[in-house]
This record gives structure tokens, C-alpha cells and sequence, in this order.
């Protein structure tokens, strides 16, 4: 059962990652690929309908593991107080970045808010992909399950590091790069003309940078932390997840070089997935692994709910989240197509 | 008190009271639009639409708002009280999950669809469109408001050997029978805040002679919805969260009373200040036995004072208690007043031009949002000094590694970023509310682009 639950709570951010994932990525690129008020507005009608139902992941996603695995959520939400508050500001500055833009006329307020989305998108990118650093590295948990992470102690990655050292410094590169590359796949999906071009050129040079950080990452990753490939030695079928990684991102290329967008768009999506399920299959069955003693690592084991609550959980989870996903199938086909073409056709649906 | 401690509960206080800001008039304002939706489908009036279009743009900011500003509550159960999460999560932790995937994903699907999909679907497909927006919303408050009454009235659960709490029965946790009474009454009063903010548009508006069809609409739905949410929100929910609390909470309902010390045919107290030290009420201006009354039926019942419970067990902060349930309370019956007399006038056909009620009902718009926050205030005040009632303080519950400059760091934070919040917020509800129902409709707004979807 607790078995069942780790793998919820990863679909539920992976969900997060990839939906919320592209929005971040086109507000990461908002600046540079779009110029004028016609091309910003157009990026902020692109995500417009979806970002606010892509942001739900994360809170259902908290939800889920505040309900799953509460000693987890007190934990890591308590020990990574400061860089959470930044992320909820950060969010904070995102929602009424894209929301408020519309509201008047004018080049200051839509040059603020334009500068409010683009920035707080990039720094949400980049502390997203530390977060995931830091669980993979670990932190200095003591006794009683908890811990107090600084913002950085003194960059390195030993047994008191901070939230941010060269590790999770890359972890953030990575995400910034591949969010932007997913972002532009995105863009250039729901965009046409000069845009369409924009976006399709940046996903371009993006896609090397991407490969060489997420070799770099591999790398870093197995040297401070070899022991987590032992479950890829034990279940050696597991290592087709980093081969569709690779596979994901020759799809990127591959697919780019033919102009088949939303193919491209899905290979950025599978790369995103595989990943993170990478990542997952590698840590289970910790949640969060003590930089001290491994005896204190939070494993699914020590950290879960009430057997009852996890049973009746299943049942109310599986018909919330069926009907959620009905839903999402049912908006984004209404908000299917380029962006410049519904609007062609009368009003914004 | 401990700062640390201190800071942990400003922050929630804080973030928590600006954040219900917003979500009263969403909930409040979304079965009056449905209403205007109604009336229109069904007496093919098209001015009903146009009311609907216009409610639904001040919907929109305030649901924005509601949005960026619920988002940390979430977080904040673990950021701040990580150790009521670890000890609860086994609980709560259900109503929060549901929350999201029952309520969270419909709101944000059909609140799209019915802010710009006007157009594309049939007037039924966007009358659907608005009543699932208010459907999503009340769902929503509904999960939100079972985890508060399971902290005020903890039922269907069993203790873990470390001390945290399981959840055994799905049903009996989500049918607290604490959350229906509290949830009924919660409701009366965001519809309160909807009616008195719709009808108080609708009064400023005749009063500068300005969209005066529109305006009457207005004042018409706000007067009729707000006279039996004012009713409602005193008889029967107030009155039977009234009884609830005296009886599970007897001491918060002592300390909310300003009662001291014991008394047969207890007086209720409608002003005078709480003396703590010499444990009396100054300048008291009661009436004799109403007390008693008021909780048992009866003129001659004894009610419990502070001084048969240990001081451990009183609420922490028994004036701020005593002020919010008296502000709370004396605002409710005013809004009885308003309203009746609103009511009457509008069925006498003199309301609309009775300018004197109009500058009441206009002047009355800040009184509902100070109504729900000091009964927020005198539930979460009297639930101290426990977190889970009776079985877990508050002084155990928040995160001990986040140290009082940590917290007062994010506080400063949060106060900088909502007095923005505040500020944009206002800014363009004045322009919405300057603009008026005759603007252009929102897919139109601003060069013929819409603003985008919360």
C-alpha cells in the first residue's frame, strides 16, 4: 500500500512538473522570444485558460503527501522553511503576473507585470529543480525527524549543507533549461509567424545545452551519491527509464527537425517524466535521506499514514482525480489549436 | 507568551485573515450570479446577463486574490506547524487532499469556461458553466471548514503510538456534525458579505444616478439575498453554533460572554470591557436571564462561569475573544436591521428612491467583512490554547526548528507583499467598480484582448 502511495504522490508532481512545467517554461522565455505587446500578449494567451488548473498539481500534489506521508511533509516542508516562502512568494508574484497584465492599457503596468511573470518564472525554475537536489543529496536530519536548512552554508555538498551548493546549483540549471526547452516546444505549439519561428529557434539551441547539463547532472549526481543505483542493480529492467530519457530527448531533435510540433512538444513531456521517475526509482524507498546517519533517513516505512486512511484514501483519490482528469482533457481540448487562429474566429474560445 | 511561538501565530493569523478576504465574497457572490443567470434564462431579459457579465469581472479579481493568497495556507500547516501536521496529517490530511481534487480541479476548469466561454456555449451550457464555479467553491469551503471543526470538535479517530492521530471512520470525519453547523453558518456569512457588496454597488450607483437599470437589479438581488442570509446567519446557524460551543467549549463560551463567575439566570452582556484582573466587566450593559436563555430555553438555568474551569485550560487571549464575538455578533443583528428594513421598503416599491436607506445600505459595505472576521476570530481564539481541542496545545504544535527571526523574516515578507496585493486589489476594483456594468464585455477588455483566466 505504501507502495501504491509513493508512486501517487510521484504522479502527482511529475503531473506538476509537466503541466505547470510548460507555463513556467514560456514565462522563462516570455522576455527574450516574445518583443512586443501583440507577441507577449499572445504568450500569455497560450497559457492563460490552463496555468491556473496546472498550478492545482501542486497543491493537490502537497495535499497528497501531507495526507500520505505527513512525517514527510512536517519534515521537509518545516526544514526547507525559507526557500519554500520564496517559492510561495515567487508564485504569488507569477499569478498576478499573468493574471493582472490585461487590466489597463498601459506600457508601465504591462512592462511590470511582464517583468514580474518572466522573473519570478525563472527563479521558480531554477528553485524547483534545487528542491529536487536536495532531496536526491539529502539533509541533515536529526533525531526527532526534523531539520533546519540555511539558504547556503558554504557550497559544498557534506554533511551541512545548505539548500543551495554547486549540487543543487546544477539540479537548478538543469530545470531552468529543460522548463525553458519544454516552454518553447510549447510556445511555438500554440503560436504561429514570427513567434512560432522564435520559439522553434531558442527549443533549438536549448536542446544541446540540455543534453550536456543532464550528462553533467547523471555525473554529479552518481558521485556524491553512488548507493542509488542500487536499485537499478537489483531490477536491472529499471535502467530503460534513463534509456527514455535519451529516447525523449533524440525525440526533441528528431521530431523538431520535421516540424511535428506537438510531437516535439510530447518528447519535452516524456523527458520531464522519465526523469523524475528515474529520480524516484532511484530514492525508493527513502523520502528524504539524513546527510548524518542513515538510520534517520524518512523512508515510505516510517512515514506513512494510518493503514485505514491510506485504504479509503485509494478509493476517494482514484474517482477525484478521474474526474480531474476529465476535466483537463475536456478544457484543453476547448483550448486546442494556435492561439492567433481562435482569435480569428470571434472572441477568445 | 514565547516570541517564537508568537510569530508562528501572527503568521497563519496573519496570512490566514487576509487571504478570507477574498474567498467570502467568491463564495458569497457565486450563487447571486447563478441567480442572475437564472433570471435571465428564465425571463429572457438580456440585462440579467449584463449583470451577470459585470458580477462576474469583480468575481474574477477577488478569485485572482483568493488564489495567489490560499496557496501559502496550504504550505503553511508544514512550514510553520510541522509538528500538528506530523501528529494530524493522518486526519486532515483527507479533507485537504479532497479539497483539491473535488473542489480545486472544478473550480479552475469551469471558472475558465464561464468567464469567456459565454460565447461558444448555449445559454444553459453557461448557466451549467456558473452554477459548477459555485458548486466548486462551496465544496471547497466545505473540505476547509471539516479540518477546522475537527480541530474545534475532534471526532473519528484513534491516537497512533507516537502519539498521532488515524483517521477510522471516512464518513464520521467528514460529517462532523460541529462542521455542518459551522459550515451552514460560515455560508450565511460569506452570503452576507455576496448581498451587502451587490447591493451596496447597486445603492452607490442609483445614488449617482449612473446605470440605474443595472443598479436596481443589483440592489433587488443583493436586499432579497441578503435579508435571509442576515436571518439565517442569527436563527437557526448562529444560534445552533451558539449551543454547540457552550456545550463542547464551555469555557470559550464563558470567556466569549464576559461571564466570570458562575450564574443562575445568567445576563447576556451587550457592552462593557473585560477586566481580567478583578475578573469582572466594566460598564456592564446586560439583559438579566437572556444568557440562560439563549443556551438552555430556560430563564433560570445556571451557566458556567471562567472560574469553574483551571486557568490552563482558558482561552489565552480573553478580551481579544470576548471583543470579536461581541463585534461579531452586534454587526450580525445590525445587518438583521439593515436588511428588514431594505426588505420592506423594496416590497412598499420606495426603496429605490428612499435615498436616505440607500446611503445606509451603501455605507454598510465594510461591516460584513468585519462581521466574518471576528467570528473567524472568536472561533480560532476560543479553540486556544489548543490546537486539536482538548488534546493538543498549541504551544506543541509548531515547527521548533524555525526560529523567531526565520519567521518574523517570512512575516515581514507576507505583510510587504499583501499591502502590494492590497493596493493592486483595490486599484482595479475601483476601475471595475468606475467603469460600471456598461463596459465592454470581458473578452473584449482592454484592445479587444481578454484578461486571462484565474
Amino acid at each position: 500500500m505504501v507502495f501504491v502511495w509513493f508512486w501517487l504522490v510521484a504522479i502527482m508532481i511529475t503531473g506538476y512538473v509537466v503541466l505547470d512545467g510548460f507555463d513556467l517554461g514560456a514565462g522563462v522565455l516570455h522576455l527574450f522570444i516574445a518583443r512586443t505587446d501583440e507577441e507577449r500578449r499572445t504568450v500569455i494567451r497560450t497559457i492563460g485558460p490552463v496555468w491556473d488548473g496546472n498550478e492545482v498539481w501542486l497543491i493537490a500534489g502537497g495535499g497528497t503527501l501531507y495526507f500520505a506521508f505527513p512525517l514527510l511533509y512536517a519534515s521537509g516542508f518545516s526544514g526547507f522553511y525559507l526557500p519554500l516562502m520564496i517559492v510561495l512568494w515567487l508564485l504569488i508574484l507569477r499569478g498576478i503576473g499573468v493574471e493582472l497584465r490585461m487590466h489597463m492599457d498601459s506600457p508601465v503596468w504591462r512592462g511590470f507585470f511582464d517583468g514580474c511573470f518572466a522573473i519570478s518564472s525563472i527563479l521558480l525554475a531554477v528553485f524547483f529543480g534545487a528542491a529536487l537536489g536536495n532531496v536526491i543529496r539529502g539533509v541533515p536530519l536529526q533525531k526527532d525527524g526534523y531539520f533546519f536548512l540555511p539558504l547556503w552554508t558554504n557550497w559544498s555538498v557534506g554533511r551541512e549543507p545548505g539548500v543551495l551548493d554547486w549540487y543543487t546549483v546544477i539540479a537548478g540549471v538543469v530545470a531552468l533549461i529543460a522548463l525553458a526547452l519544454h516552454g518553447a516546444n510549447y510556445v511555438a505549439l500554440k503560436t504561429s509567424g514570427e513567434l512560432n519561428a522564435r520559439a522553434r529557434r531558442v527549443s533549438g539551441m536549448l536542446l544541446p545545452a540540455l543534453v550536456v547539463v543532464t550528462i553533467i547532472s547523471l555525473v554529479a549526481t552518481l558521485s556524491i551519491r553512488p548507493e542509488l543505483l542500487t536499485n537499478y542493480r537489483n531490477f536491472p529492467v529499471l535502467f530503460i527509464v534513463p534509456a527514455l530519457v535519451a529516447a525523449a530527448l533524440f525525440g526533441i531533435f528528431n521530431f523538431r527537425r520535421r516540424n511535428q510540433e506537438l510531437a516535439t512538444f510530447y518528447s519535452s513531456a516524456a523527458y520531464l517524466v522519465f526523469m523524475l521517475v528515474g529520480a524516484a526509482v532511484a530514492v525508493y524507498p527513502n523520502l528524504l535521506t539524513s546527510t548524518t546517519d542513515p538510520a534517520l533517513n524518512i523512508t515510505v516505512y516510517n512515514a506513512h499514514t494510518g493503514a485505514y486512511a491510506l485504504r479509503v484514501g485509494l478509493i476517494f483519490w482514484s474517482i477525484g482525480m478521474a474526474v480531474a482528469i476529465g476535466y483537463f482533457v475536456f478544457i484543453y481540448r476547448m483550448f486546442r489549436g494556435k492561439v492567433e487562429q481562435q482569435a480569428s474566429g470571434g472572441g477568445y474560445l | 507568551m514565547d516570541s517564537t511561538l508568537l510569530l508562528h501565530r501572527l503568521h497563519f493569523a496573519f496570512t490566514v485573515t487576509f487571504h478570507y478576504l477574498f474567498p467570502q465574497l467568491t463564495m458569497g457572490l457565486a450563487p447571486l450570479i447563478v441567480v442572475l443567470k437564472t433570471m435571465a434564462l428564465r425571463t429572457g431579459n438580456d440585462q440579467y446577463n449584463h449583470a451577470a457579465r459585470f458580477w462576474a469581472r469583480l468575481f474574477g479579481i477577488n478569485f485572482i486574490m483568493g488564489v495567489v493568497t490560499g496557496i501559502p495556507m496550504e504550505f503553511q500547516f508544514g512550514t510553520n506547524w510541522s509538528h500538528f501536521a506530523r501528529l494530524t496529517g493522518g486526519v486532515i490530511g483527507q479533507p485537504l487532499v479532497m479539497e483539491g481534487v473535488f473542489a480545486f480541479f472544478l473550480e479552475s476548469a469551469f471558472l475558465g469556461l464561464f468567464l469567456y466561454g459565454e460565447k461558444r456555449l448555449s445559454p444553459k451550457g453557461h448557466w451549467w458553466a456558473a452554477f459548477m464555479v459555485f458548486l466548486g467553491s462551496w465544496i471547497s469551503a466545505y473540505f476547509i471548514i471539516v479540518t477546522d471543526a475537527w480541530m474545534q470538535h475532534p471526532v473519528a479517530f484513534e491516537r497512533g503510538a507516537d502519539g498521532q492521530f488515524n483517521v477510522v471512520s471516512f464518513w464520521g470525519l467528514l460529517l462532523n456534525p460541529w462542521a455542518l453547523v459551522q459550515f451552514a453558518h460560515n455560508m450565511c456569512g460569506a452570503v452576507i458579505t455576496g448581498a451587502f457588496v451587490m447591493a451596496a454597488i447597486g445603492a452607490y450607483y442609483l445614488l449617482e444616478g449612473k446605470f440605474t437599470e443595472q443598479a436596481r437589479i443589483y440592489v433587488r438581488v443583493g436586499v432579497i439575498a441578503g435579508v435571509i442570509a442576515s436571518i439565517a446567519a442569527v436563527f437557526p446557524t448562529g444560534d445552533a453554533q451558539g449551543r454547540f460551543t457552550a456545550q463542547h467549549q464551555p469555557v470559550a463560551m464563558a470567556a466569549m460572554e464576559g461571564l466570570f463567575k458562575t450564574e443562575t439566570g445568567a445576563p447576556i452582556v451587550i457592552l462593557g470591557q473585560p477586566d481580567e484582573e478583578h475578573q469582572r466587566i466594566d460598564n456592564p450593559l446586560a439583559a438579566n436571564k437572556v444568557l440562560s436563555f439563549l443556551i438552555y430555553g430556560t430563564t433560570a438555568a445556571e451557566v458556567k462561569g471562567l472560574n469553574e474551569f483551571p486557568k490552563d485550560v482558558w482561552p489565552t487571549n480573553i478580551p481579544l475573544l470576548y471583543y470579536s464575538y461581541h463585534i461579531m455578533a452586534g454587526l450580525g443583528t445590525l445587518f438583521v436591521g439593515v436588511m428588514a428594513l431594505s426588505a420592506f421598503l423594496l416590497w412598499r416599491g420606495t426603496l429605490f428612491t428612499s435615498r436616505w436607506m440607500l446611503w445606509i445600505i451603501m455605507l454598510c459595505l465594510p461591516f460584513p467583512y468585519v462581521a466574518n472576521t471576528a467570528g473567524w476570530l472568536t472561533a480560532e481564539v476560543g479553540r486556544q490554547p489548543w490546537l486539536v481541542y482538548g488534546l493538543m496545545r498549541t504551544t506543541e504544535g509548531y515547527s521548533k526548528y524555525v526560529h523567531a527571526g526565520n519567521s518574523l523574516f517570512t512575516l515581514i515578507g507576507f505583510m510587504g507583499m499583501y499591502t502590494v496585493l492590497a493596493i493592486l486589489f483595490l486599484a482595479l476594483m475601483q476601475r471595475e467598480i468606475g467603469h460600471g456594468p456598461s463596459a465592454t464585455p470581458p473578452h473584449e477588455l482592454g484592445s479587444g484582448i481578454p484578461i486571462t483566466v484565474a
